[in-house]
């Protein structure tokens, strides 16, 4: 059957052309490839190339012919023993069987998204988190510092797990800039605990690599400053495989280390990322307060089939805190834990938040106010049901971050609980956070900068009215 | 001083490994010859098929062709075994192809469809095929050359024998994380072959007029990274230098560098006009150096192929690339629930 050609399309916006000029005559053989004729659009001139062998049997658009709709039959290709009297009985290349849409050109994006509003989306499935084990009573609790039971986490979990390493700067002869890989070099030797040159764009895109084979990297920043230099991998490489292969393969790698403010290392090494990674799907945050949580939650982090921004903060590093004791204390990723109980206020923070909301309760007590403590440990996916349900026995809600004020974690939380507890409220949602500065150098105002215990009772008092 | 400073770099060139000279092209049985014509001529036609429905609307976004390096991919794939893993930035149809992915599923993931390699939600820069070992399928230019040195690092890790061939262009060849990559995977003598697919065109930019060295064989000096450049239009020059480097890296002597020579025909995608090189130069490639049409002739010469025999491969290659394109226009759109799903396991 002789085979139409149709007028093409250079770009998925493109709806119609000129056909400036054909360079294959009636009569022409022609191979696969060859140039047959040029099309112009206002952007730019094409030429046409066969994709089929045979003779131009007939010419259906002349040469300077303009406003040519894409997919119109320009041509009809002969095959081999077909003659000019097949010409009528043309079918183009699969068109009859093209779904109607695939048909009419590609709509212009504004069109698009005006149906798209009218379509209807399926609703994002609901992820359920598991509540955390329960801890045997007379489990003895241990006081621990948050570096150790970072360091006992991973270890644990290497000796568990032969495909988990660590790689990082300095964190196998130098033990950890902070030390938080201290003894791991001694225990697993040097190919599972790695020195890397200082190259984050390119470790961390070694490390994704090594986990779309199935190893499970856990990749030490010095801080996370320092990765939004690879920054790129971590979002389009680790965060989207999974969905881009159709299930096929993802990253089950850790991303972990000190985020936020240290103490006067100002602008470039004191920014807190909480809310940069929690707006990627593909990932999960966690920013764990406490030794237990730090290692429940990095031992889970390192099993997670998932690429995981683990958040720590420098600060805490030395805090020490009761851990169980227990062979195996694994904490669910995605589930917040109620720290204190109360009914007059709720108080939602995570990581070295916590330490302005725990202090700032204390205060409050004194005060006679009440306040509930929700510490997130979490951030993606947020355990948002357990902020709601707080919301709707305390009426309010206040938000403790380090991190810059403008889309901030505490700003999600915000209008997620406008949305979903709007009556339930008894005053506006306040969000406590850093400054929006860049961190200064200075003592005076750096403690400025960021949040304070202060500023957490202020705007306790302002959504109790008191 | 100046002489000096001349003979200094000659010594410790002799002291490394850049001693390594490219390899005479292998001499190919005829059955090599032919599995390399059927190869190439299924990337050919299942390209020029792929802009036909992209010029038909079925095909959206960005779509690369690999028209006229063929004969990289296809040599390549020639010198591997078993396990070893090819990864790759946006022009991946050749390299899935020469995976012995399905034209079927690469072609519906072209389209969009269901049936896609990526369910239809990676399309023709993202697609994987973790049983072909295939890694992508990378739209950001470099990303995958950090990537591929990961895949090596996994190799090692494990203590299999296998390779990474991580594939880049010239433009690539400028992005910062490609030396990142470079000096850790000789550092840690990780099995990476770095392919460089040099076809002189960054998009529209010469590599004049955007690399300081462009020859890119040595590329990797700075990090005693031995490299080689390669008649990449010359399927059994591509072999011969694959073999040599598969060798290379297997025996644990780190990465190497191939710097591929070759050439598109097409613009960098289809909505290219080409306005940076003439006619002329694409037709000189065409007609002097066609990957294709060197073995056609080579079979020819040699009668190991008769004009009927080569068209019944070409029969069979384009019923094959007929049979992908149907299906790729008819296979259904992805369910609209797999919209939320392969987000997080």
């Amino acid at each position: 059957m002789p085979i139409e050609i149709l007028m093409p399309a250079l770009s998925p916006t493109m709806e119609e052309g000129n056909l400036a000029k054909w360079v294959k005559n009636e009569g022409d053989k022609v191979a696969p490839g060859d140039v047959i004729a040029e099309i112009e659009t206002d952007k730019a001139t094409m030429e046409v190339e066969a994709v089929d062998e045979g003779t131009l049997g007939k010419i259906l658009i002349a040469a300077g012919t303009e406003g040519v709709k894409v997919n119109t039959p320009i041509a009809v290709l002969l095959q081999d023993g077909e003659t000019a009297g097949d010409i009528g009985k043309a079918a183009a290349p699969a068109k009859a069987e093209a779904p109607a849409k695939a048909e009419e050109p590609a709509p212009k994006a504004a069109e698009a998204s005006a149906s798209d509003a009218a379509a209807p989306v399926p609703a994002a499935p609901k992820a359920e988190a598991a509540a955390d084990p329960d801890i045997p009573a007379g489990t003895e609790m241990v006081s621990t510092t948050v570096r150790e039971a970072l360091r006992d986490a991973m270890a644990e979990e290497m000796r568990r797990d032969p495909d988990v390493f660590v790689m990082g700067e300095e964190v196998a002869e130098y033990q950890g800039a902070y030390k938080i890989t201290q003894g791991l070099l001694q225990e697993f030797g040097a190919e599972r605990v790695v020195d890397t040159p200082i190259t984050e764009h390119g470790f961390a895109g070694v490390g994704v690599g090594a986990a779309m084979t199935g190893l499970k990297p856990i990749v030490e920043f010095m801080t996370f400053n320092f990765a939004m230099q690879a920054i790129d991998q971590i979002v389009n490489s680790a965060a989207k495989t999974l969905y881009m292969s159709g299930g096929q393969m993802g990253a089950p790698i850790v991303f972990r280390g000190p985020n936020g403010a240290a103490a006067r290392v100002a602008a470039q090494h004191s920014q807190d990322y909480a809310a940069w990674y929690s707006h990627i799907p593909g990932l999960k945050v966690v920013m764990p307060y406490s030794a237990a949580d730090a290692k429940g939650l990095l031992k889970a982090a390192i099993r997670d089939p998932n690429p995981v921004i683990f958040l720590e903060n420098e600060i805490l590093y030395g805090h020490s805190f009761d851990v169980p004791k227990l062979d195996d204390f694994v904490l669910p990723i995605g589930k917040a834990r109620i720290h204190k109980a109360g009914k007059d206020v709720t108080i939602v923070s995570w990581g070295i938040g916590m330490t302005y909301a725990v202090k700032a309760e204390a205060e409050l007590a004194k005060m006679g106010i009440d306040a509930e403590i929700i510490d997130l440990r979490t951030i993606r996916p947020m355990d948002l049901d357990t902020i709601i349900a707080s919301v709707k026995k305390t009426n309010r809600l206040v938000t403790v971050e380090e991190g810059f004020p403008q889309s901030s974690v505490g700003d999600f939380i915000a209008n997620q609980v406008s949305r979903q507890a709007f009556d339930y409220l008894d005053a506006p949602v306040i969000t406590v956070a850093g400054k929006d500065v860049p961190m200064p150098y200075a003592a005076n105002l750096e403690k400025l900068a960021l949040p304070n215990v202060g500023e957490v009772i202020e705007a306790v008092k302002a959504v109790t009215y008191r | 001083m100046a002489t000096a400073a001349r003979k200094a770099p000659a010594k410790s060139k002799a002291d490394s490994k850049s001693a390594l000279t490219t390899p005479k092209p292998a001499d190919f049985t005829k059955q090599q010859e032919l599995d390399a014509y059927r190869g190439m001529l299924l990337i050919r036609r299942f390209e020029e098929k792929a802009g036909q429905l992209y010029g038909m609307g079925f095909i959206g976004g960005f779509c690369h062709l690999y028209i006229g390096q063929e004969a990289v991919v296809t040599g390549i794939k020639m010198a591997l075994v078993e396990g070893d893993q090819m990864i790759t930035a946006y022009r991946d149809h050749g390299h899935m192809l020469a995976m012995d992915m399905s034209p079927r599923g690469v072609m519906a993931e072209l389209t969009g469809r269901r049936g896609g390699y990526s369910k239809g939600k990676g399309g023709s820069m993202h697609m994987f095929s973790k049983e072909k070992n295939f890694y992508g399928g990378h739209g950001i230019v470099g990303a995958q050359v950090s990537l591929g040195t990961g895949l090596a690092f996994a190799n090692k890790y494990r203590g299999n024998k296998n390779v990474s061939v991580t594939y880049f262009g010239d433009g690539a060849a400028n992005q910062g994380q490609v030396y990142e990559s470079f000096n850790m995977a000789s550092l840690w003598k990780l099995p990476v072959i770095y392919v460089i697919e040099n076809n002189r065109y960054a998009m529209g930019t010469s590599v004049t007029r955007s690399s300081a060295e462009t020859d890119f064989s040595h590329r990797g000096a700075s990090f005693r990274i031995p490299g080689i450049k390669v008649d990449g239009m010359d399927v059994r020059a591509v072999k011969s230098a694959s073999d040599m480097a598969t060798e290379w890296c297997r025996s644990g002597n780190g990465p190497i560098i191939l710097e591929m020579n070759t050439y598109r025909y097409r613009g960098h995608s289809m909505s290219d006009p080409a306005k940076y090189r003439s006619k002329e130069e694409v037709q000189k490639m065409r007609s002097e150096h066609d990957p294709i049409e060197q073995v056609k002739a080579r079979l020819t010469e040699k009668k190991w192929a008769s004009e009927d025999e080569l068209k019944a491969v070409d029969k069979e290659v384009r019923d094959i690339v007929a049979d992908a394109a149907d299906f790729a226009q008819t296979d259904p759109e992805p369910d609209a629930s797999e919209l939320w799903t392969d987000i997080t396991l």
